[in-house]
């Protein structure tokens, strides 16, 4: 079952540009595995090498904050969506 | 009622009739004391309109000097001030759009040595700012001082949006507790920006600090809003506090400012 995730601009050059994916599997953790076998690279950019979110970057599911639910053990179910934020620090000078 | 001139009742009659604000409202708007971290693409929308509202106290705060790149969404200024500074340049717009408004100025970089001189006299901060390290102690010293932070921030076609309120939600470390190290992710003026993106998410800050003087609406505290230019999409996360924050927390660690490397040579 196929979720829906978002791509922020900053990351949209390993997505080809793309700013919705499609990707598979039963928790955060899974998905993200899944990111990285469909985009090369991207999971590098979003996590630790342990595997969690890095710090300026926050992962939420539909509209919750995954660090207030069960981390990348979060489960997946059909018709989530998920949205990958950084930190953007723009007000631009 | 509220000691308004004939003049400001015709300037504001259009505050004044709405039901939500009234005489009692644009009186607290008037004795509002708002402070604009920036005088560039979000603060020259936000301070702009929040002078044309009535916002009686508006300081601005701002080193940097108006370059003809910044005009394609720095609307406060102009082709004429040119080398001028955008402090100076901001006040002069500002005096000649509503001269009801006293604006001090702030030529200055923000750093743990004067903010919180800055933020003294000031219940409402605008963060406009261009760096993390000036979000970082921004966000620090508004947690310190109790003062409310209207953040935004944008990046090519994508902005965000949010009120941290000290008490009452989130912080800016409750989301990032730390900010990125240089390299990772875009900072300052890479990646270029659609200039009206400024003025959307400016006005929305400019909304929310409305709001506030007024105590009306629901405010964006411990909501993220993100607006996608491209895809005209709004949408809105749910942000909590976090008691672990370093800042904000219920044991927190951070109790100084903090300077952290401007890597990208403003601030």
């Amino acid at each position: 079952m196929p979720v829906k995730v978002r791509i922020p601009t900053p990351l949209m050059k390993l997505t080809n540009n793309q700013a919705e994916i499609s990707a598979e599997g039963a928790t955060i953790a899974d998905i993200l595995n899944n990111l990285e076998s469909q985009f090369a690279g991207i999971k590098e950019r979003i996590c630790e090498e342990n595997g969690t979110p890095r710090r300026f970057i926050n992962i939420y599911l539909n509209e919750e904050d995954i660090r207030f639910l069960e981390g990348e053990k979060t489960p997946i179910k059909d018709g989530d969506e998920i949205s990958i934020i950084p930190a953007i620090a723009g007000g631009v000078r | 009622m509220t000691d308004f001139t004939d003049e400001q009742i015709e300037r504001y009659s259009r505050h004044i009739i709405l039901p939500e604000v009234g005489g009692v409202g644009q009186r607290k708007m008037l004795d509002a004391h708002v402070l604009m971290i920036g005088a560039g693409g979000l603060g020259s929308p936000a301070a702009y309109y929040l002078a044309a509202a009535g916002i009686g106290h508006l300081g601005i705060v701002d080193f940097d000097t108006v370059d003809l790149s910044n005009l394609q969404r720095q609307i406060i200024h102009s082709t004429e001030r040119i080398g001028m500074l955008k402090t100076e340049s901001a006040k002069k717009t500002i005096a000649a759009l509503n001269p009801d408004v006293n604006v001090t100025t702030y030529n200055e970089r923000i750093s743990s040595q004067n903010i919180k001189e800055l933020f003294e006299g000031y219940d409402y901060i605008v963060d406009g700012s261009d760096n993390f390290a000036t979000r970082f102690l921004i966000n620090d010293a508004c947690v310190l001082m109790n003062k409310v932070n209207i953040h935004g921030s944008i990046f090519r076609f994508e902005g965000q949006a949010t009120v941290f309120h000290p008490k009452k939600g989130p912080c800016y470390r409750c989301l990032y507790p730390e900010p990125p190290p240089p390299g990772l992710v875009p900072n300052c003026q890479e990646g270029g920006v659609l200039g009206v993106l400024a003025g959307i998410i400016g006005n929305i800050q400019a909304v929310e600090t409305l709001k506030l003087v007024l105590g009306i609406g629901e405010s964006l505290s411990g909501k993220l809003l993100i607006y996608d230019a491209l895809n005209t999409e709004f949408r809105k996360l749910k942000l909590k506090r976090d008691v672990n924050c370093p800042v904000c927390g219920d044991n927190p660690t951070i109790t100084e400012l903090i300077d952290y490397e401007e890597f990208c040579g403003t601030a």
